[in-house]
């Protein structure tokens, strides 16, 4: 394995978005690292430096990235002029572009919607177009914002399942923003806490396939990282929300 | 950290469970939903009806019938509508009214044509680059200032008495609204969309093709009804004043020879005009845009 991705020393000043403060990170090939941490921590910062979506910040460091990185942003951004094919293969050069195109709207499950209005889609539906356009182009990196931030809970699940089969098949590296603890355990290998623009914790998941142990361990991670943004999983806010969820 | 996160963390567990038993409440009562539509409060319009449009003119028509046929109205005054379709196939049977009307949307549409590329490309080098709205921007704000009435003068020191000179004082006319509806699309485009541009590794040229000019279009679509309008009206001043030939000289003549029957044919002719080209542009727009989800569709 090697660092597809390599950040060293990376600082950013009065971005709107947060601030950097020194990072170091690196990403193997094929790792899936979840970037958790509050709003204004500097998690979309980072990853709109490596996305090279930052022009006017000012800062230092360096990074090296791969050459083939796609992004997924928190809405969908498709072009609404655009029917849903042409939305995934925007940019897409080659003489089987549109085919490509075809293959990587049938993974996420849209065939047949290609000739479809992005209006004509459920939120769910427009990200998954999203994911097809990122896919489409082979990513050696996979940069994702809040992907699944606007969605309801069921249709994240769906997505949970839907980004993991994906990776199997396309094994890109993967940078995940996302504030939401659960998510960050069932998707990451390496979960990435940012705190005032600084990495404040590498954890390792290492989650157990299936069975009892998958859940003592999950238990025991979320515990671990709600507690260090102070909130305890067993009482207090999170378990009432719990209930509500639920209910 | 939220009610997301708990029925995530037990996404697995969640979909392989039974569903809860769904329990019988007796005590509660039922409300009764009424199971004919319209009981909900709509704020959006219902469908359009597709002669909706007509019903305005027609009143018009109707109120101005009335007027006339009552005696109401003095035919020196406004002939009536009747005498105003006798005058108007007279006209047709001599040919006059088709041949000027000819002469004039031949006129019109060069101008158009002329002004809204004009105002395109203007629009395009001024909404894309900076330079581009330094330079052009605050001439065309103060074009807008200078009526048309006061350039014509102008106009026809530089380009003679003829043809040039009047497809030149309709483009000139033409070009603004085309110009600032264009620019204002063009500076209004999401950021968003921008930044995916880049992330999708698109060229200027793919990014000024795929996403700016449809980005664009309902501005300039927009900007072109008023030019198809502003067309016209630019046409009735350069013919009024200067011309042998065309409706406008049609109706200079008449008033000379106090025909108020062909002034108001004249008249007509330009309204219906400016109705059917403005028509089709909303027919042009409607096709064009069809991807947009509004409150009108």
């Amino acid at each position: 394995m090697s660092a597809v991705v390599s950040i060293r020393g990376l600082t950013r000043r009065f971005t709107l978005k947060g601030i950097l403060n020194g990072i170091d990170l690196d990403i193997q090939e094929g790792e899936f690292v979840a970037l958790l941490g509050r709003s204004g921590s500097g998690k979309s910062t980072l990853l709109r430096a490596l996305a090279d979506l930052d022009h006017e910040a000012e800062g230092e460091g360096e990074y090296s990235v791969p050459d083939r990185i796609s992004v997924v942003f928190q809405d969908a951004r498709l072009l609404p002029w655009k029917p849903v094919l042409d939305n995934v293969v925007l940019g897409l050069r080659g003489p089987d572009a549109r085919e490509r195109g075809r293959r990587a709207l049938a993974e996420v499950e849209l065939a047949g919607r290609e000739e479809a209005w992005p209006h004509e889609l459920s939120g769910g539906e427009q990200q998954r177009v999203a994911l097809a356009r990122s896919l489409v182009r082979e990513p050696q990196l996979l940069l994702a914002d809040e992907p699944f931030g606007a969605l309801d809970a069921l249709t994240r699940i769906r997505m949970h399942a839907l980004l993991r089969r994906l990776r199997v098949s396309h094994d890109p590296a993967v940078l995940l923003v996302t504030h939401d603890v659960a998510e960050a355990i069932e998707l990451a290998d390496r979960i990435v806490i940012l705190e005032d623009g600084r990495i404040h914790r590498d954890i390792t998941v290492n989650l157990p396939a299936e069975g009892e142990a998958r859940r003592e361990r999950f238990a025991e991670l979320e515990e671990e990282l709600l507690a260090l943004f102070g909130v305890r999983s067993d009482t207090g806010v999170g378990h009432g929300e719990r209930e509500r969820a639920q209910g | 950290m939220n009610s997301l996160t708990a029925i995530d963390a037990n996404a697995g567990s969640a979909l392989t469970a039974p569903p809860p038993a769904v329990t019988a409440r007796p005590e509660t009562p039922r409300r009764a939903i009424p199971s004919s539509a319209g009981s909900g409060r709509r704020l959006g319009l219902e469908k359009a009806s597709r002669f909706g449009w007509a019903l305005g003119p027609f009143l018009l028509v109707l109120y101005w019938s009335v007027l006339s046929y009552t005696g109401f109205l003095d035919p020196r005054t406004l002939p009536a509508p009747w005498v105003a379709v006798d005058t108007a196939v007279d006209l047709v049977r001599t040919g006059r009214l088709q041949d000027n009307l000819a002469i004039s949307a031949w006129r019109a549409f060069q101008g158009l044509l002329l002004g809204s590329g004009v105002g395109l490309v203007l629009a395009l080098l001024s909404g894309l680059s900076l330079l581009g709205g330094y330079v052009i921007d605050g001439v065309v704000q103060l074009k807008r200032g200078v009526p048309v009435l006061a350039l014509i003068p102008f106009m026809i020191l530089w380009f003679g008495i003829g043809e040039v000179m009047k497809v030149s004082v309709i483009a000139v006319t033409v070009f603004v609204p085309i110009y600032v509806h264009t620019h204002n699309a063009l500076r209004a485009i999401d950021i968003k969309q921008v930044e995916l541009a880049e992330t999708l590794g698109l060229t200027h040229l793919e990014f000024i093709r795929h996403v700016v000019l449809p980005g664009a279009l309902p501005g300039l679509l927009l900007g072109l009804r008023f030019g198809v309008t502003a067309s016209w009206l630019a046409l009735v001043v350069v013919e009024q004043l200067n011309a042998s030939s065309g409706i406008g000289y049609m109706v200079t003549l008449a008033r000379n020879y106090a025909q108020t029957d062909v002034m108001l044919v004249g008249l007509i002719v330009y309204a219906l005009l400016g109705l059917g080209s403005d028509a089709l542009v909303r027919l042009v727009q409607g096709r064009a845009l069809r991807w947009r989800r509004t409150l009108a569709a």
